[in-house]
């Protein structure tokens, strides 16, 4: 184990009922490290994300954050939710909110900010993801590619230390997905862990230090992006980008 | 060919509209004229008009009945915000999970399973003569308490069911969102999942409070003197079932506006907080 590593996954195990979704997944990632989870539908990418986020249990295995095992049975997980943001493929916004309103939510009633403070750091976010007009509206009145935005916003206004995300590209129209990106690339820059499932194999190229490739629940291969798309190891990834490749999307 | 300054679509919907505005008049005409035409020609309208529709004895009737519907009012009053406590109260306590709890749940379960099963007027003739039978006194001993409480006991059971209803029917994303913010499962609860719900059981809710409106009058059984009450006393005065009609008529002011005010409130709601809406 690396005593460095801001998240170690050790050897982590989930099944669903007698489906085993995860096989033993053993990663270690730094701070500031942005690692990109690839593989089809069914390789255990989502459910490893929600497991870090511990909105599901491990069977087996390990979860750290900081050399803290947060994976504990029986552990309250709401102290390390809080450190760690995940934002999902549906946005999962709360349509009874506004845009500020779900922002300014966790802060306000988690780390206890007055209204004032919570508002006042929910609108700088709302400035810097470029949605200042909407502060106000309704998650139904967004676009998706906006809507996308706020759950970020919502995300980062608890000052996450790792940020997770879950295909948050899949659900826009590709002319949207673009906006959502630039706000992941400005969180690379300024040196956000982040672990990401996608299908957007250009930007895991473009934006990530490593690219794991998930398959049967198990990390088959984890290398440099470089290396990755251009000298794949394993025959499953080179039969998978090859799918990928023909599909026209790589 | 199209008028100037209208659109195809436009000169459309206005024939369209034109066409559906005459076909609705002539129809509830012809109905109408139907009614008013043959119900006199039935054998015993004659005396049903005069012992249920006796303008005299309404207008003499009219204004006690009113008074006494105010009692209606007052104990639908205060039962009302027990019934929305006490029900989301017993919501919460079958959506919980924690072991803990059990106990809880299953009172909660038990609670709702009885009061939905048994019929209001025999929760209330049971409540209503059966606990001041205790030999309790002033003013522990009013009808008016205890037909309160028996209305509040079965009707909480329905809205408990309609809260739980509403609490089920929020996605489970919302949860995920809410829980991976940090918040605990009591604020997601609180923040997230309930004033969904509540928003969505609203029309539901508001048929139960109309039924719960009109059930006060079942409290009459046990003898407080409302208006249901109070119209069989005037129907016994006079011989006459025209304050009952009275009655009617009474209750029926109150409850149209009411729902129709509903209907207004959640289509103003869906406006503010959905985008453009599918024709």
């Amino acid at each position: 184990m690396n005593i460095e590593s801001k998240i170690s996954l050790q050897e982590v195990r989930k099944s669903f009922g007698s489906r085993h979704v995860l096989n033993g997944i053993t990663l270690d990632i730094n701070q500031s490290e942005v690692i990109a989870f690839i593989g089809s539908s069914g390789s255990g990418k989502s459910t490893l994300l929600r497991c870090v986020n511990l909105l599901e249990a491990i069977d087996d295995g390990a979860i750290l954050l900081d050399g803290i095992d947060i994976s504990e049975p029986g552990i309250n997980p709401d102290p390390f939710r809080r450190r760690i943001g995940m934002v999902f493929q549906n946005f999962n916004l709360f349509p009874h909110m506004t845009v500020l309103e779900n922002i300014a939510l966790a802060p306000r009633k988690v780390l206890g900010q007055s209204k004032n403070e919570a508002n006042d750091h929910a609108r700088e976010l709302i400035g810097r993801l470029g949605l200042s007009d909407r502060a106000d509206g309704y998650p139904d009145q967004l676009s998706g590619g906006q809507q996308q935005r706020v759950a970020i916003a919502r995300s980062l206004a608890m000052n996450p230390e790792v940020m997770l995300l879950d295909e948050i590209t899949s659900a826009l129209d590709p002319e949207l997905v673009g906006e959502v990106l630039d706000v992941v690339r400005e969180l690379k820059s300024n040196g956000m862990t982040m672990l990401l499932a996608t299908h957007e194999m250009g930007f895991a190229r473009e934006i990530s230090d490593r690219v794991c490739f998930l398959h049967q629940g198990q990390v088959l291969e984890c290398s440099p992006p470089a290396e990755f798309f251009s000298r794949p190891q394993h025959e499953r990834t080179q039969q998978f980008l090859q799918r990928v490749t023909d599909a026209g999307r790589l | 060919m199209s008028q100037p300054g209208v659109t195809r679509r436009q000169a459309f919907e206005r024939r369209q509209k034109r066409r559906s505005v005459l076909i609705a008049f002539t129809s509830t005409v012809i109905v109408i004229g139907l009614v008013v035409a043959l119900v006199p020609q039935t054998p015993g309208w004659y005396k049903v008009k005069r012992s249920f529709f006796d303008g005299a004895v309404l207008s003499d009737t009219f204004a006690k009945l009113l008074s006494a519907f105010v009692k209606d009012i007052q104990i639908f009053l205060w039962c009302a915000p027990c019934i929305l406590i006490w029900g989301m109260t017993l919501a919460v306590c079958r959506s919980v999970r924690t072991p803990a709890l059990f106990p809880l749940r299953l009172f909660a379960a038990a609670y709702t399973d009885i009061f939905r099963g048994i019929p209001v007027i025999l929760t209330i003739l049971l409540v209503g003569f059966g606990v001041p039978g205790l030999g309790l006194h002033r003013p522990w001993n009013s009808p008016y308490l205890w037909g309160s409480v028996a209305l509040v006991l079965a009707y909480s059971s329905y809205v408990a069911e309609v809260f739980r209803a509403g609490i089920e029917s929020v996605h489970e994303s919302q949860r995920a969102g809410a829980r991976s913010l940090g918040l605990s499962s009591g604020q997601t609860l609180r923040y997230v999942i309930i004033p969904q719900a509540v928003r969505r059981v609203i029309p539901p809710l508001m048929n139960d409070f109309v039924s719960l409106q009109k059930d006060v009058a079942l409290i009459s059984l046990i003898g407080p003197i409302e208006i249901l009450r109070q119209a069989g006393i005037d129907k016994s005065k006079y011989a006459n079932f025209t304050p009952y009609v009275g009655a009617a008529i009474i209750f029926l002011l109150l409850t149209i506006p009411e729902t129709r005010f509903v209907d207004h409130l959640m289509t103003r709601e869906r406006r503010r907080t959905s985008g453009t809406a599918v024709r």
